[in-house]
């Protein structure tokens, strides 16, 4: 309470004395808890993984590549399954009231952060009654460490059960972020394992100060800071669901900047001249996935014959309202690999219904799976699969459009024997060619609990995959992906749709934001000008 | 009046029993289950979602879970939100004094605004006031108050920039909470100019909640009195000279007031359903726009006692408007 009190007179002094300075971000959604382990939303991570805690290994600002974090350098061994990490010495812990570090970051807590998410019997796996790691389980953490050694209080080594490429930058995501072992201990000993995840404390750029829940988070900026401190001395997350209701906010001057505005109102915002608007093609795709298994979807010129009769652009400029670039490969252009000798389909109807004639396909009725909720990926998917049924039924194609709740929507697509198209997308997590492709893509991935809506197998494109996940060298793994992807377009499992543009909008006062490719929100490179 | 409390009392406990079922079957009701709803679109495997299930106790016969659900609502325990693995009551009573400002706020304006509005147009009956306010009462029951909210929103704060646009306080504020009502924590904090901010995120949220307990609250106001004041007992009263201010305001209006008292109390209801909604658009961090949030991501505990909790607090309100009946009128007590 005193603690409270204090930041209070603080930040009241800090509002008449204009030059600390307080940044104000209209958050889209409360943050589901502090530790960065458990959780699974974007939201959430912006709020406790990004300002509060630190990874070995990070992303650098704006881009997918890896850089050094907690761990200053790392060797790997020659068959790729030992990873030494030197650690980063000198870096403080956070404090607040109940908590004072007697010592810096070390070891201890690289294996305690990564220990309590992978060892069932671990004393802090379930710290909190029904908690699960997600992240951890579906990264495949488990089967591929082995063993993670301290050798000494500023070295660590994780062995590996076999080589994995995407490694460093699965250790850069949210989940992997590193929690105090010192402050497990303390309040281990306090009888309040729940501040864990209550009251986070961290190595990161800001201090988590509170959180009225479904309101306001507040941070303070982190002075002892390892690395480039932030700029701003405040940070405050006012919670904001509606995109509407956000935009008036950041109009009215209650925000500096904000997330996810409406397709709609993207004009409004290039007009004001108060505002400004960041944009950047996303790291995302959107498709369609027909059911490889059944016929006559089940032979591949028949499947491109469909992505022939589709008008791509059509959908980009209605749907989309232009904010997106058609796609043409499963995976985004900014993403590295990314094939761009490939040709898309042309939109050519006539050839369309010759090769479906050629085919024996006539009269052919289908289903198209429109879900139901917007997605980063796909504004409005009932409009798109009107656009499609319009085009499909100019080749002779009768579609009739199906929708489900979202919950049920992923579970019965993914029903073996499903009955239509699916649309569906992915946003990507760590940056790697591996996280979309193998994913969305692979024969382990078609079955039941994967997330291969097409149920495409084939064995080359998969064994092309699994060669590139244990290849070292970037520009060989480049080489099998691009291969992967010329597969990709000739089998066309899907109807590529598109990779949506993704746009943030602030006050014009706002410099230095950095837009992240993976859509995190994070705010220590920013300033505000008076 | 304690036997007349007494059986009111005893009602309550089937009718409780019957919410406990409602609000247990209809989040499961809902296709969907939360295990996936978390996944998303990576999706999770069969094992993995057994495993999962049986850890939050939902491979369980749904009548096992309903029983297990029963007994340890009877020893207090609410469950745990799936989400964010905290008590549902620690919740609950963290979020509960939002919607309650919120909400009595609401209820003043739309009580007191309602009232005067139904007796000056029942006055004045077929005058153009009359004509106008019923019209627009009727206008007001039927809004929509997601768009309704939008608007004052986009006008008030937009265009005049007369109210700020959403949340409970300017950020600039910051104190411990005291009582979880700001109007209070503000005054209480001492800060400068906290109250009145306070106050002026308050105005345009309550106005959109009150808007259709008003309008209902002014057509009955106006039937009720219109009803009464062809009463032989109003017309003695006017006979013998009485004025006519004491006439409407004490024969009158307070025998109106027993169905006008009965339709505030259900409006508690409506008060709640509006809240969703009020909550959701003016960032309110209240128990309404908890609900909203824990449906869409079926947090099962969360909704079952949530619903029950907010049909609790119907049912209380509820059982006061019975009792202010009999201070209204006297007669009731007896039957």
């Amino acid at each position: 309470m005193k603690h409270l009190l204090l930041c209070a007179s603080a930040l009241a002094l800090t509002a008449t004395m204009s030059e600390a300075k307080t940044f104000v971000y209209c958050s889209e959604a409360s943050p589901e808890g502090f530790d960065p382990a458990p959780f699974t939303a974007g939201g959430t991570f912006d709020a406790s993984a990004h300002p509060i805690y630190n990874r070995l290994t990070e992303f650098k600002k704006g881009t997918t590549e890896v850089e050094p974090g907690l761990a200053e350098s790392w060797d790997v061994s020659e068959d790729g399954t030992e990873y030494t990490f030197h650690l980063r010495e000198g870096v403080k812990w956070h404090s607040n009231e109940t908590f004072t570090p007697t010592r810096d970051f070390n070891a201890d807590d690289v294996i305690f952060s990564y220990e309590r998410q992978g060892a069932a019997d671990h004393p802090w796996h379930q710290y909190i009654a029904g908690v699960t790691y997600e992240y951890y389980t579906s990264m495949a953490m488990p089967e591929l460490i082995k063993s993670i050694e301290k050798i000494d209080d500023y070295t660590v080594k994780f062995t590996l059960n076999q080589p994995e490429a995407p490694f460093l930058a699965n250790i850069a995501m949210p989940f992997a972020s590193i929690v105090s072992k010192e402050y497990a201990d303390t309040l281990d000993a306090a009888g309040t394992k729940e501040d864990l995840n209550n009251l986070p404390i961290g190595t990161g750029p800001f201090k988590f100060v509170a959180y009225q829940k479904d309101a306001v988070v507040r941070y303070t900026k982190n002075a002892d800071y390892w690395g480039e401190g932030a700029i701003i001395d405040d940070l405050v997350f006012a919670i904001t669901p509606d995109a509407a209701v956000r935009l008036q906010k950041l109009k009215a001057g209650e925000c500096h900047l904000m997330p996810y505005p409406a397709p709609a109102d993207i004009e409004t915002i290039k007009a004001d001249p108060n505002l400004k608007l960041d944009e950047q093609a996303g790291l995302n795709v959107g498709y369609l996935a027909y059911n490889t298994t059944v016929a006559p979807f089940d032979n591949a010129r028949v499947r491109k014959a469909l992505n022939m009769a589709i008008n791509k652009d059509a959908i980009v400029d209605a749907v989309f309202q232009g904010a997106a670039a058609p796609a043409k490969n499963p995976i985004p252009p900014t993403m590295w690999s990314y094939n761009d000798a490939i040709e898309d389909d042309p939109y050519d109807p006539e050839a369309s219904k010759k090769m479906l004639e050629e085919e024996g396909v006539t009269d052919l009725s289908m289903k198209i799976w429109a879900m139901p909720v917007q997605r980063p990926y796909m504004p409005n998917a009932r409009r798109s699969a009107e656009l499609m049924q319009e085009d499909l039924s100019k080749v002779g194609v009768t579609v009739e459009i199906v929708s489900y709740e979202w919950g049920e929507y992923l579970q019965k697509s993914m029903e073996a024997g499903r009955d239509g198209a699916v649309m569906l997308g992915w946003t990507g997590d760590n940056g790697d060619p591996d996280n979309f492709l193998s994913v969305l893509l692979s024969c382990d991935s078609a079955g039941e609990g994967g997330a291969n809506r097409a149920f495409w197998c084939n064995e080359e494109f998969s064994k092309l995959l699994k060669d590139a996940k244990i290849t070292a060298d970037p520009a060989e793994r480049t080489a099998l992906y691009e291969q992967a992807q010329v597969i990709f377009k000739d089998q066309a499992p899907w109807f590529t749709i598109a990779h949506s543009t993704q746009y943030v909008p602030m006050s014009t006062k706002v410099s230095g934001f950095k837009m992240s490719p993976l859509g995190d929100f994070t705010f220590e490179t920013v300033d505000l000008a008076e | 009046m304690i036997r007349f409390i007494l059986s009111k009392l005893l009602y309550l406990i089937p009718t409780f029993l019957g919410i406990t079922i409602i609000a247990f079957s209809f989040v499961r009701i809902l296709p969907g289950d939360p295990v996936l709803l978390m996944a998303g679109e990576r999706g999770v495997t069969p094992e993995r979602h057994a495993e999962l299930s049986a850890q939050l106790g939902y491979d369980q016969p749904i009548v096992m879970q309903y029983f297990e659900f029963l007994g340890r609502l009877l020893q207090g325990d609410m469950g745990n939100s799936l989400v964010t693995k905290k008590p549902v009551l620690e919740e609950f009573l963290t979020l509960f004094p939002a919607t309650v400002e919120l909400g009595l706020c609401a209820i003043l304006i739309a009580t007191v605004i309602g009232v005067t509005v139904g007796v000056l147009a029942a006055i004045r009956r077929g005058s153009w006031f009359d004509q106008i306010s019923m019209t627009l009462a009727l206008v007001g029951f039927s809004m929509p108050i997601f768009w309704w909210g939008l608007l004052l929103i986009i006008f008030f704060s937009g265009i005049l920039g007369w109210t700020p646009v959403s949340g409970r306080i300017s950020l600039l504020y910051y104190f411990p909470d005291a009582t979880g009502f700001m109007l209070i924590d503000s005054l209480l904090s001492g800060q400068k100019g906290a109250f009145t901010s306070a106050l002026s995120h308050l105005i345009l949220p309550s106005l959109v909640l009150a808007t259709i307990p008003l309008a209902v609250i002014a057509r009955q106001t106006r039937s009720a009195m219109l009803e009464v004041m062809g009463e032989d007992y109003v017309r003695t009263a006017r006979a013998k000279g009485m004025p006519q201010y004491r006439v409407i305001g004490i024969h009158a209006l307070r025998n109106a007031m027993v169905p006008v008292v009965t339709t505030i109390g259900l409006q508690i209801g409506v008060l709640m359903a509006g809240a969703i909604l009020t909550e959701t658009i003016f960032s309110w961090p209240g128990i309404g726009k908890w609900m909203i949030d824990s449906i869409s991501r079926r947090d099962y505990p969360v909704v079952q006692s949530g619903l029950l909790l907010i049909a609790a607090l119907v049912m209380i309100v509820n059982l006061l408007v019975d009792l202010t009946y009999g201070l209204i009128n006297p007669r009731i007590r007896v039957k």
